[in-house]
């Protein structure tokens, strides 16, 4: 291949190094005017009245709009459309944006803003998942299942309690996994417009286009043909993009209005409260393992806090038990799950959504499991890895995987075998494994249409343009778009121009999300770029008179031995004879084997695997971690760009050792002489701790190429799986080092501490959840896993009460 | 290289006058890459609203209009200053210095200046919205110290977050636009 796998620079790599990258914050359009939102300063409160007769009058207020002007609800997932571009009548966190001003300049938008006069009625403030338990009312929504407990979700595939009870040994450990978020370097922004012919433009920082527009003709309540949605390129996502947002609808109602360009960018304080970020998640795992290291079943619980809203909520608390069969063979599989509203800013998806929680109990129980049955973790995995082209109890079909490798690959470069329990006190090293879907195996709305399209368009110039609605967030999905048709063309692809993210002139792409991008959208340029390939191929085999398929397209020509056109010259004879030279590609993914009722979440064209080594020093007198080095081995499938490839491996870890022992999205309650409002602790990018270059570690990557069928030139995805076993081997490590286990991120000094306390006290050296309260799991759906002669199906009634 | 003309003391100098709706205007004088711009704002302006409302400099970005980040961070006579710290006021008479003006700096045309092209080429910029930051407190750090450590690297780089990379490529691009400054500059 002559573009696959080399290491290039990037196709937009001009634009971001000289600054032309043009950002949302950075459209500037004549006659622009200016918005801020007024946010909900109560966690929880009933709107009595707004005023805003005094901010209407103030000089340079356009307009301001309140909840009255917005009939319509909107949300990402079809079943949860519950918020309200401006809030109507009940907030629910702080931050809930209850009116908008739009002025001639931010400045004057913000004065205005504080002539608005709301009364409110507060509320009890739901802080807790225990107290969303213990306190249906006052109740958040109407809609959620049983009191203030948004969502249950309950599955048996085959009898694991039974299972467990009958295993050799049976661990049962809780976890807890606190919330925390993407904190991009961009806040979002937005410019609404409307164009001379009378219709909508919006231009925001969004990883998905599309579902904007769907949520503005609901919103708006005019035809979506009348709305265009561009994606500009985003300053980092991380899956806090990936939701439809209050101010992209408020602003697209005021430009419609006013006729006039209308732009909000969110201050820091704005996103942090916006939030979608990793929902903090209680788990509780009950696992059986037989004398020789194999799982016999296991029974997960987890406890979701969902914040305010639904957001992806539904779909995030599936994926906390998705994917614990896609590693490890696992005969039998529980899994209940229960997300709850609380009043703090809505939680969603986060780089490796609602999977990284469970996967950080899962790997560091692993470590229990063979430290408790005398047996290395690396050998203890592989011996009891998923194989390649089977069905998990879940039925999920797994593809290729790369995991063997990836296990042996860092065991032999970190030195496992020679240092492992053996570097003295103080210095450890930790091992742990994980795997993500590349791309969810069905849209969040139903329909039976394909979830990546693209479009090529070749000109007598030689110049070739792709279409695709998938969204730039700096992952590269312009390089990988560009990487795909060059290869097939046999162009540069420095030659193609890329245009993406477009609703008004793009195919639809669902979006940045679920690490869907090279497998979905790739999947469809090869279709769209090997079309014309054939026809090029046509017109140039008349030419040099040779068969089509003996042609070869590479470095810019199209030739059979010494024969040889430049590759315009064969466009201009294929458009010659052809006519205008376009084509279209699309992608489905296959239908999943599952057919029960909640199938729809876990299934994937393929799986990425990766393991981890990470290497700790803990001060025993401070519990200060230091991390040295951290080794990854990455099954990639295919590398497409090893720099960008690289470079995402390398994200993924340093976001997860961000999130390992520092990050933390808490809220603090006011004092009550104040209002007792639950406030974030600290909205702000100095507060919030994340990792500078000063305490990243040296990072060994190394990608794993074990091509899967389902995938473009074999690649999988890369965006979210290193992420998830980077969490779970820092607190192996910890253990390494100096004996205790910190069983709940972050892993932070004083839990250390505490630890090694009460080790020092002869006490068990642990510091974690202690506690998982009650929580009203309905009874499960039980559904026979493949080899108890399951069909994909839940049993029915009464084959379930026999099983049962 | 990369030193532009600066104004002596006192050539340029702020005029502050009240507008009709309370808000007060400034006019200075200052060089922008290497251009002696004149402009009338707002007072209460910083030097990154100066530069991306009313110079349409967009290039420089912000995160967090707090001194947080290092988003924003552009070069005033030549060392790394946060531009959303920095009253717009201040700047009249002095060189100013962002990412557009970075490969005219280094007098290549069209081209880039090598630290842009290692950043590039080598990965550096993922979605590329902390780049005109980190590159310029680089390009004020290869100044002082042509061949710095790559402890020096991270500790110069230490006020840029960078959400996307985890810092190792940008260490390296700053590496590899250091040894190609060299080369070019002995060529």
């Amino acid at each position: 291949m002559k573009v696959i796998g080399k290491a290039r620079r990037r196709v937009d790599g001009r634009a971001k190094v000289t600054g032309l990258t043009r950002f949302a914050d950075d459209v500037v359009l004549p006659r622009m005017l200016h918005m801020k939102m007024l946010r909900s300063p109560h966690s929880h409160a009933l709107i009595e009245s707004v005023d805003v007769s005094r901010a209407a009058a103030y000089a340079g207020v356009h307009l301001v709009l309140t909840g009255q002007d917005f009939p319509a609800s909107f949300g990402i997932l079809p079943i949860t459309q519950d918020e309200y571009p401006l809030v109507p009548e009940h907030v629910r966190y702080i931050g809930d944006p209850v009116a908008a001003v739009v002025a001639r300049d931010e400045q004057t938008a913000g004065e205005a803003l504080e002539l608005i006069e709301v009364r409110y009625q507060a509320l009890d403030t739901i802080s807790s998942p225990e107290e969303a338990l213990a306190k249906p009312e006052p109740r958040l929504h109407a809609y959620s299942e049983l009191g203030n407990i948004h969502r249950l979700q309950a599955f048996q595939f085959g009898d694991a309690d039974a299972a467990i009870a009958e295993s050799d040994y049976v661990f049962e450990d809780l976890f807890f996994y606190e919330g925390n978020t993407h904190l991009p370097i961009e806040q979002h922004a937005c410019v609404a417009a409307l164009d001379g012919d009378g219709k909508l433009t919006l231009w925001s920082s969004t990883q998905v286009p599309h579902y904007v527009h769907r949520a503005l003709a609901r919103v708006l309540q005019m035809p979506a043909s009348q709305i265009r949605v561009i994606a500009t390129p985003n300053g980092g996502g991380f899956g806090g993009k990936c939701d439809v947002c209050n101010h992209e609808m408020v602003a697209g109602k005021a430009a419609m209005m006013l006729g006039r360009p209308v732009k909000i960018c969110l201050t820091r304080e704005e996103v942090f409260y916006m939030h979608r970020g990793r929902h903090p998640v209680l788990m509780k795992f009950r696992t059986g393992v037989s004398k020789d290291g194999k799982l016999t079943g296991m029974h997960l619980q987890t406890l979701v806090d969902g914040g305010a809203y639904g957001s992806y909520g539904v779909a995030s608390t599936f994926y906390t038990g998705a994917l614990q069969t896609v590693t490890y063979e696992l005969p039998r599989y529980q899994f209940e799950a229960a997300r709850v509203f609380t009043n703090k800013p809505p939680c969603g998806p986060k780089r490796g959504h609602g999977t990284p929680q469970p996967r950080f109990g899962q790997e560091i129980q692993l470590d229990k499991i063979a430290e408790r049955l005398g047996k290395d973790p690396a050998e203890l995995r592989l011996g009891m890895l998923v194989k390649p082209n089977s069905l998990t109890a879940n039925w999920l079909k797994i593809g290729s995987i790369g995991l063997e490798q990836c296990i042996r690959t860092v065991v032999e470069r970190s030195g496992w075998k020679q240092r492992f329990r053996k570097m003295g006190p103080g210095r450890g090293l930790g091992l742990a494994c994980g795997s993500y879907l590349c791309g969810a195996g069905l849209p969040i709305y139903w329909n039976k249409m394909p979830q990546s399209g693209v479009q090529l368009l070749l000109d007598r110039s030689g110049q070739v343009t792709v279409f695709c609605g998938a969204t730039e967030i700096g992952q590269g999905s312009d390089d990988v778009l560009a990487a795909i048709v060059a290869e097939v063309l046999g162009v540069d692809p420095q030659e193609v121009r890329c245009i993406t993210g477009d609703t008004g002139i793009t195919p639809v792409d669902l979006g940045s999300y679920s690490s869907r991008v090279t497998v979905m959208m790739g999947n469809a340029a090869i279709q769209a770029a090997e079309k014309l390939k054939a026809m090029l191929a046509e017109a140039a085999a008349e030419e040099l008179e040779v068969v089509p398929d003996r042609l070869q397209f590479a470095n810019g020509h199209v030739s059979f031995e010494a024969r040889s056109l430049t590759f315009a010259e064969a466009v201009v004879l294929a458009e010659a004879k052809f006519g205008t030279l376009g084509a279209v590609g699309s992608y489905s993914p296959p239908r999943a084997p599952g057919r029960y009722k909640g199938a729809g979440v876990g299934p994937s064209p393929a799986y990425s695997y990766s393991a981890c080594v990470v290497e700790a020093e803990v001060d025993p007198a401070t519990g200060w971690i230091r991390i040295p080095k951290i080794w990854i081995a990455h099954d990639i499938g295919r590398t497409i760009n090893p720099v960008l490839a690289r470079g995402q491996v390398e994200g993924s870890v340093y976001m997860g050792l961000s999130e390992a022992l520092m990050e933390e999205q808490v809220f603090r309650r006011l004092p009550a002489k104040l209002s007792r409002a639950l406030v974030h602790k600290f909205p702000s990018l100095l507060e919030y701790k994340s990792i500078t270059s000063l305490d990243m570690p040296e990072v060994d990557t190394v990608l794993i190429e074990e091509p899967d069928p389902n995938c473009p030139f074999g690649a999988k995805e890369v965006g979210q799986g290193p992420l998830l076993p980077v969490m779970p081997a820092v607190a192996n490590a910890i253990y390494d080092a100096v004996g205790v286990r910190i069983d709940e991120l972050p892993i932070t000094p004083d839990k250390v501490m505490r630890a090694l306390e009460l080790k020092a006290a002869g006490k068990p050296a642990r510091v974690g959840p202690e506690h998982f309260p009650a929580v009203p799991y309905p009874a499960p759906l039980v559904v026979p896993p493949p080899w108890e002669g399951g069909d994909g199906k839940e049993a029915k009634r009464d084959d379930a009460a026999a099983v049962v | 290289m990369g030193a532009f003309a600066t104004p002596r003391a006192g050539e340029y100098s702020a005029r502050i006058s009240l507008g009709s709706q309370q808000m007060s205007r400034a006019e200075i004088s200052l060089s922008v890459n290497g251009e002696t711009v004149e402009v009338s704002f707002a007072s209460y302006k910083t030097l990154l609203e100066l530069l991306r409302e009313d110079l349409a400099l967009t290039g420089t970005k912000h995160g967090c209009e707090l001194g947080e980040c290092g988003a924003c961070a552009v070069l005033i006579d030549g060392e790394p200053q946060l531009s959303c710290l920095v009253l717009a006021l201040e700047c009249a008479g002095r060189s100013v210095e962002t990412v557009e003006g970075m490969a005219e700096s280094w007098k290549s045309g069209a081209g880039l200046h090598p630290l842009q092209a290692a950043f590039a080429d080598l990965g550096a910029a993922q979605c590329g919205y902390c780049t005109p930051g980190i590159l310029l407190t680089a390009k004020a750090l290869l100044a002082h110290e042509p061949q710095p450590s790559r402890e020096r690297i991270q500790e110069a780089i230490s006020g840029n977050l960078c959400r996307c990379t985890g810092y190792q490529q940008i260490v390296e691009a700053i590496e590899e636009g250091a040894r190609r400054m060299a080369d070019e500059s002995h060529r």
